[in-house]
């Protein structure tokens, strides 16, 4: 997408924003970042990260120490939150108590100066939207949390924002509740057409949901990326660490022939990489492999790949896969997923096996 | 699984019913429990609930008429105080007895007192004709004195109205004095035969034991003598059957000698006394004010009075407590009310400054708790008097002249003041408890949605503080209108409540009767107060934390 490079397409734009709090320390670190209509973008990372900071900033609770933060184009550094229109679900769902629910939606339409019945046909609209269109005279003390949340997001899309802002909308629910809820969200985003800024620290929910995804760590985007690409090709090692499960193995670039690495490994063995984040022979590099890439079946692998030996420490029967732990290359947490096929091999405890896997699978990143 | 486990009472291990193994075993629970908390229960029903208690029943209370003047009360029944006259001849004389009696128990100058209240003057009345009405009592036992000597001697008047078995019993305990003092017993139906005199021996009797002396030994007192004449006059001929056989002699020539007697009229004798006993006003107050209960306290705690018509309204110039409940109602409100706007920023502050910054302004709101209920008034004394700092301070900066230096104090200025200084903590901090609980993402919530600063705090932080208003203010209100000490000390005599009066009364007028009303109207109020706002904003909507 090239409303990704900062251009004049971008409908919301961080431009080198900077926030500190105490003078002293940098939460957000020169921030770059656009958005595009219509986007759904995901800011995911640990705790502490910055992506809630940036957050509020483009909320308009938090003011950027330096740089720019644009919308539609204007700087909105100066435009106090209840003038930028601008929708927001909280994490706690901030409905106010002392109000029902058709109130709650009434709020930021009276605000607005609008009519009764204009009014009262957008609260039916909005809360039929959320399939909650009998629980306007409700309180929100008389409902549950996943209805608090419709309502909450009703509430936000009801004065027909063009921008909505999520953060951890739904940490507060059960599995089951949260996963019809994401499914809900996206759907919504999608029918509307809105512009949705989510936070979450719930990878799986970042994955499920976003268009795009900006991972933040130590007040920086390590990558921003579609979910399959940001899952199968993470640019650097925290990315492939923090986001789904990932195996590593430390060691050095021997050889880099054109899309192939050959890396040496702190015990001596040879593998194939596709590199990523190194260039040139004698660097340290952390290799990554996704635990269902990894293939134990030599039939299945290409001819002339490089193998591993490995011990089988631990099968763990899942139920849809099997989760096998290993020992390799002096790594004692080597996990193999592998699909509950009925032709699968189940490894026993103990079992000399050789592993391998196609190089493009592989990524050899930085150490 | 079976039917009998229905059809019989499920039982414990032990075979016992399981209900009642389970109540026995949280009558336990209940019994520790309560054993937990009884000394706080004890303590709080010897010093708060018998004291309240203690001071409803004084109000309405007013056994002292009927108990010291019991006679005469009675004789009073069918006077009218519409014919304009006191009352006749045997009024007077049920006056004389029960006067002898209450001044020799020393008792009718508090009587006095006590309906001086209601009609000022009444007081020297009592205490002047208690010493005349002893003459009365002397001149007759000189008389009975001069027909049998006998009548000097206490035994012969014990041994007429005592019962036999205590007369005998009394004999006993008084010529070794050893074992507990026998209870005075009346002999049978003398109290019919000679109803006057008996009453007075009884009095007599509890008196003398009272002071651990045998009735029979002590000196007899003048009133008998008056009692009787009167008893024989009225029934020359009593009951022989209720008469002791030794002394009926003695009756009989009694009644003899006052039946040879030319009539003495005790109202001529009173009035004599003193010109008061002539005046319907006075009768009218001891008729009013006979019966055991009398709601006089709260009319004249309301500034109403008893007249001729019924119950009227106290001339202007005694009228004080109306305007004294008003005032302080009104000065409590505007305390309140400037607690709450003062109070209300403090507090936003506490809840949403930083930790560190919030708990030091904590404790500039708790210092004053750390002062001196005195210390911090004296304190006002000295910024507000004319003379004081804030005057200086104006005149210094020429805002005001030399002579036109502000009245700060000893007015309701200084009351206002001082009180709203001395309330704010307790308005602050349940402000301050409330606010805590209401998250700030309320507020950006908001804000977000469009509202401006003002409307999010008007339409969403203020609704959800309202708890902590009620809960304040309650406390201030309920605070202000029982204050005592800072009236006093700033208030003049413009400032002071209506506390200040009830402490006059309990502590210089000795008026407790009075103050007692005074308070249970104040209690009342505040019941009344609680009651309107719970109708009107609900008490579950008060949170003190």
């Amino acid at each position: 997408m090239d409303a990704r490079t900062g251009g004049d397409a971008a409908f919301v734009a961080f431009e080198h924003v900077q926030k500190s709090y105490d003078g002293e320390t940098l939460v957000v670190k020169d921030l770059n970042l656009s958005i595009a209509k219509g986007e759904f973008l995901t800011m995911l990372g640990p705790s502490g990260s910055g992506k809630t900071t940036c957050l509020m900033m483009l909320a308009g609770f938090e003011t950027a120490t330096h740089g720019e933060i644009k919308l539609n184009g204007r700087p909105i550094n100066r435009i106090p939150p209840h003038k930028r229109g601008i929708g927001m679900v909280f994490q706690n769902y901030a409905l106010f108590p002392h109000m029902t629910v058709a109130e709650n939606l009434a709020f930021p339409l009276e605000v607005r100066g609008m009519g009764k019945s204009e009014r009262e046909q957008k609260i039916k609209r909005a809360l039929d939207m959320v399939q909650m269109g009998k629980f306007g005279g409700r309180r929100p003390a008389q409902m549950s949390g996943g209805q608090q949340q419709r309502i909450a997001l009703a509430r936000a899309l009801v004065f027909e924002p063009e921008l909505v802002l999520m953060d951890e909308p739904l940490g507060a629910l059960d599995k089951q509740l949260r996963e019809h809820m994401q499914f809900e969200i996206t759907r919504l985003a999608h029918q509307l057409g809105i512009t949705t800024v989510y936070v979450t620290h719930d990878q799986t929910e970042a994955l499920t949901m976003s268009d795009n995804i900006a991972v933040f760590n130590d007040g920086r985007i390590q990558q921003l990326a579609p979910p399959a690409a940001l899952y199968e090709e993470p640019t650097n090692s925290f990315v492939a660490q923090f986001i789904g499960e990932n195996n590593t193995l430390l060691g050095t670039v021997q050889e880099i022939r054109s899309d192939v690495a050959v890396i040496r490994l702190d015990d001596g063995g040879l593998i194939d990489a596709k590199p990523v984040n190194v260039s040139r022979a004698g660097e340290r590099t952390r290799v990554s492999i996704r635990p269902e890439r990894v293939e134990f079946n030599k039939a299945r692998l290409q001819p002339g790949a490089h193998t591993l030996n490995a011990e089988v420490l631990e099968f763990i029967y899942m139920g849809d896969i099997f989760r096998t732990r290993l020992r390799v290359a002096g790594n004692d947490d080597f996990i193999v997923k592998t699909r509950n096929a009925p032709d699968q091999k189940r490894l026993q405890p103990g079992q000399q096996i050789e592993i391998g896997w196609l190089p493009s699978d592989c990524r050899a990143l930085d150490a | 699984m079976s039917d009998t486990t229905q059809a019989s009472p499920m039982k414990a291990a032990d075979g016992t019913p399981l209900k009642k193994s389970l109540t026995r075993a949280l009558r336990r629970q209940k019994l520790r429990a309560l054993a937990l908390i009884a000394p706080l229960l004890i303590f709080v029903l010897v010093t708060f609930i018998t004291p309240i208690a203690d001071m409803l029943f004084r109000s309405v209370e007013n056994q002292i008429v009927h108990d010291t003047l019991p006679n005469t009360v009675r004789a009073l029944r069918d006077w009218d105080p519409a014919s304009g006259e006191a009352p006749a001849e045997p009024v007077f004389r049920a006056l004389s007895v029960d006067l002898q009696v209450a001044t020799e128990l020393k008792q009718h100058t508090r009587l006095g007192t006590r309906l001086n209240y209601e009609n000022p003057g009444v007081s020297s009345l009592f205490r002047s004709s208690g010493r005349g009405a002893d003459k009365i009592g002397k001149d007759f036992q000189d008389r009975l004195a001069g027909i049998d000597p006998a009548w000097k001697e206490g035994e012969t008047w014990a041994a007429i109205f005592g019962s036999d078995e205590w007369l005998a019993a009394d004999a006993a305990w008084a010529a070794d004095k050893s074992g507990s003092q026998p209870a005075f017993r009346m002999r049978e139906g003398i109290d019919e035969a000679l109803p006057l005199a008996a009453h007075a021996f009884l009095m007599f009797a509890k008196d003398a034991e009272g002071a651990g002396k045998s009735p029979a030994t002590t000196k007899p007192w003048p009133v008998f003598s008056d009692a009787l004449a009167q008893d024989l006059e009225s029934n020359p001929n009593p009951d022989p059957a209720a008469l002791p056989a030794a002394e009926a002699p003695l009756i009989a020539a009694a009644s003899a000698a006052v039946a040879g007697v030319e009539p003495f009229s005790y109202r001529d004798a009173f009035l004599a006394m003193n010109k008061g006993w002539g005046e319907v006003g006075t009768w009218e107050t001891i008729q009013a004010y006979s019966s055991p209960y009398t709601a006089g306290y709260f009319l004249n705690a309301v500034d109403l009075e008893r007249s001729p018509d019924g119950i009227a309204v106290r001339p202007p110039e005694e009228r004080i407590y109306i305007k004294l409940f008003a005032r302080t109602m009104w000065m409590s409100l505007l305390i309140t009310v400037s607690c709450l706007v003062l109070g209300y920023p403090v507090a936003w502050l506490l809840a949403n400054l930083r930790a560190s910054t919030s708990n030091l302004l904590m404790i500039l709101v708790l210092l004053p708790f750390w002062t001196s209920l005195l210390v911090r008034t004296s304190a006002w004394k000295v910024l507000l008097q004319q003379q004081g700092v804030i005057n200086d301070i104006l005149v210094w900066l020429r805002l005001v002249d030399d002579a036109g230096r502000l009245v700060m104090i000893n007015n309701q200025t200084g009351t206002m003041i001082a009180m709203t200084h001395i309330l704010l903590p307790f308005m602050i901090l349940p402000l301050y408890s409330v606010m805590k609980t209401v998250p700030p993402t309320y507020l950006r919530a908001a804000k977000s949605l469009g509202a401006t600063p003002w409307t999010a705090f008007w339409r969403v932080y203020f609704p959800q503080s309202i708890p902590g208003i009620g809960a304040g203010s309650i406390l201030v209100f309920i605070l202000a209108i029982g204050y005592y000490i800072t009236p006093e000390l700033v208030g003049g005599t413009e400032g002071v409540f209506i506390s200040n009066r009830i402490a006059f009364h309990i502590s210089s007028s000795l008026n407790w009767g009075l103050a007692a009303a005074l308070g249970a109207i104040l209690l009342g109020v505040v019941l009344l107060l609680y009651y309107t706002y719970d109708k009107i904003v609900g008490i579950d909507n008060v949170k003190l934390g």
